[in-house]
Order: structure tokens, then C-alpha cells, then sequence
């Protein structure tokens, strides 16, 4: 009986259970493979497409590998000058304060150019999300030190690790702004198991519906990989994550509905 | 008895062989092809029947190239 089953018994529409979602342009992301800018998009398309908002929700691209990212989300997108996409998505949520908006930034757009931007948007308490890939590096530029790499950690342009008492420390942005008013939910993920894939989906789930209640900055983190930039395939660069970047960035929520969630 | 069948199909061309897929899932369906696509990249795919649809290497693929099928059957037994 079970022998008789074949692929194209199984194959059917009706059996359907996963697709990449059609939200997402049918066209190759120019991301390096393994990278996890790529899931991060398909979790935004995917929340985007279960609350029907596709015609609502405006993006702001950044600078940085995620800067081709309004070629790859179908929905109306703006691409920002380095570090300036809270700057651009203040503006836009001020103007149309009924859609979705929200910025997409890596470390070195979000923590280093626009360290400025990012702290005043979340102090006077905007309306969007910000979503915040975090890989150490800057990526697109060719794996040079970020404030966001590691002590110890090796770049581009800290080849024999970061020392931190000539290069400084590695800045939580995360934490930082979690203690600033104007937030109301902060969290930080990451997207390289099936587990964790679905926590972060959960996570920009909320984050999007937490804009209908006008109450600040809601703050999604996703800790990723950059094996390109750390130099390594693809598997190894996410055991390196969970070895190294996760003790120094611990995945889980900050803030909740305008508390902070006290740690044990 | 019902049984849960499932199959993966992925998007050769797509697929950048990054093998991420590979080693979530808990039935050790994947495998990387000896062949490469038109990019040159050695592409996953089910080298066995044990799938079972649980979405896992769809979840993590970051290019979206694996689409997912299950299905229940009863089986005797
Ligand atoms: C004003 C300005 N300064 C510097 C650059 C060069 N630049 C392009 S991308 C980038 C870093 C991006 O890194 P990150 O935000 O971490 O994104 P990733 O590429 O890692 O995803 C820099 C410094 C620029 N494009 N514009």
C-alpha cells in the first residue's frame, strides 16, 4: 500500500503546505548563499501577505547588501542615503500615518553612519518598525570592522582581531535603545534554524501590528551571517553565530509592550 | 493507520548550494547533486523517500527555492 505512493501522487496543488511567497519578485536576490539577509526578506513578505497589508506597508531600503532589497519585496519601497532610513520613514509615517512602515538596515547602516538617526527616531517614539540585521561586518564594502564586531573578532580591517583598546568596544544598539522612551517593542532574533525562523516571523508580526497602536518604535533585531565576510561556507558561519555572537548578543525580547523584560 | 508523505521540490537554477538545508532536516532527505546548475553551484535535493513535509529546509533556505508537499495516507497495517 504505502509502496503505491509516487512524487506525483504527492506533488498536487491541494498538498501544497510551503511556497516561497509570490510577495517576494520572482527574480534570483543578489545575496551571497547562505546569507540570511535572504530569509529575513521572505519572513517580512510572509507577515506582509497573512495580514493582507501588501498595498499599505512601505519600506525603507538602506544602504548596505540589503540596498537591491526594493527589487526584491513587491510592495512601494524608498531607499535611503547610508544610515538616514529612520530620517526617511519618520517622514513618510508622519504623512501617511495609516500605512505600515518600516526601515530594513544593516550593522553598519543602522549602528555606525546612522547611530544618530536610529537614537532620535527611537527617543521621540515614531511609529514604525525597524527591522536590524546584524552580521558584525560590513558586508557590501568587503567584511571591514563595524561597532557591532566582536572583541577579538577578525575583519577586513581588524585582521588579527578587534583589540578593544585601540579599536574600542562592540556597541549593543539593541540594549541601548531599549532603555530610550519612545520604544515599545524591542527583540532580537535570528534566522538560520526552522525554529528560530519562525520566532523571528512572529517577532516582525508584531512589530507590524504594534504600528495600529501608535505607541513608538517597535525594534526587531536578527542576529546573521556573513560567510562571505567571515570567511567561511555557509554551516560554518552559523555555528560560528551560535558559538560566538549569540553569549555577546543573547537572542530573546528586551522590551514588551513598553516594559522591559527583566533578565534572571 | 494514517502516515504523513511528503516531497520537496526545489528550484534548481535558484539554488545556490549553500547546504543550509541540508542539515535541518530530521530525516536526512538532502543532498547536494554532483551536477551544477547554469551558476556553477551544486544544488540540494531528496536523495530519499523518508520526507515528511515538515517545512524545515523551506524555513531556512534563504534563497525560498525549496516549495513543500504533504499529504496524509492511510496505511494497513
Ligand atoms: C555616505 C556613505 N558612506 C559610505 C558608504 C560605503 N558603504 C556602502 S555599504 C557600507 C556598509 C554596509 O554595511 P551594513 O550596514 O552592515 O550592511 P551589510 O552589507 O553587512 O548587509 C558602506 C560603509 C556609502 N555607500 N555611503
Amino acid at each position: 500500500m504505502e509502496k503505491t505512493i509516487n512524487k506525483e501522487q504527492i506533488r498536487k496543488p491541494e498538498n501544497l503546505v510551503y511556497r516561497r511567497t509570490p510577495l517576494l519578485v520572482d527574480v534570483p536576490l543578489s545575496y551571497c548563499p547562505g546569507c540570511g539577509h535572504g530569509t529575513a526578506h521572505r519572513m517580512i513578505m510572509e507577515v506582509i501577505e497573512e495580514m493582507g497589508i501588501q498595498q499599505d506597508t512601505i519600506g525603507i531600503a538602506p544602504v548596505g547588501c540589503s540596498v537591491l532589497a526594493y527589487d526584491f519585496l513587491d510592495i512601494d519601497m524608498q531607499q535611503a542615503a547610508h544610515g538616514r532610513a529612520p530620517a526617511l520613514a519618520t517622514a513618510i509615517k508622519r504623512l501617511w500615518p495609516d500605512k505600515f512602515v518600516f526601515t530594513y538596515q544593516g550593522d553598519g547602516d543602522l549602528a555606525a553612519i546612522g547611530t544618530a538617526e536610529t537614537i532620535h527616531a527611537c527617543n521621540r517614539g515614531e511609529h514604525f518598525t525597524m527591522i536590524f540585521v546584524n552580521n558584525g561586518i560590513y558586508g557590501m564594502t568587503g567584511g571591514q570592522m563595524a561597532p557591532t564586531t566582536l572583541p577579538h573578532m577578525r575583519s577586513s580591517t581588524s585582521p588579527y582581531g578587534r583589540d578593544v583598546e585601540i579599536m574600542g568596544f562592540p556597541l549593543k544598539m539593541t540594549e541601548l535603545i531599549t532603555h530610550l522612551p519612545g520604544t515599545y517593542y524591542v527583540t532580537r532574533q535570528s534566522v538560520h534554524t526552522p525554529a528560530n525562523v519562525r520566532k523571528t516571523k512572529k517577532a516582525i508580526r508584531k512589530a507590524f501590528e504594534n504600528q495600529k497602536l501608535k505607541k513608538g518604535i517597535s525594534f526587531v533585531e536578527i542576529v546573521s551571517n556573513c560567510n562571505s565576510g567571515w570567511k567561511m561556507n555557509a554551516v560554518q558561519a552559523n555555528k560560528w553565530m551560535e558559538e560566538n555572537m549569540f553569549p555577546f548578543y543573547p537572542l530573546g525580547d528586551l522590551k514588551v509592550d513598553g516594559q522591559i523584560v527583566e533578565k534572571k | 493507520m494514517a502516515k504523513v508523505v511528503g516531497d520537496i521540490a526545489v528550484n534548481i537554477e535558484r539554488c545556490k548550494g549553500c547546504e543550509v538545508c541540508v542539515g535541518v532536516c530530521p530525516q536526512q532527505v538532502i543532498g547536494m547533486s554532483v551536477e551544477v546548475n547554469g551558476k556553477g553551484y551544486h544544488y540540494a535535493g531528496p536523495v530519499n523517500d523518508k520526507c515528511t513535509g515538515c517545512e524545515n529546509c523551506a524555513l531556512v533556505c534563504p534563497d525560498g527555492c525549496i516549495t513543500v508537499y504533504r499529504m496524509k495516507v492511510e496505511v494497513e497495517q
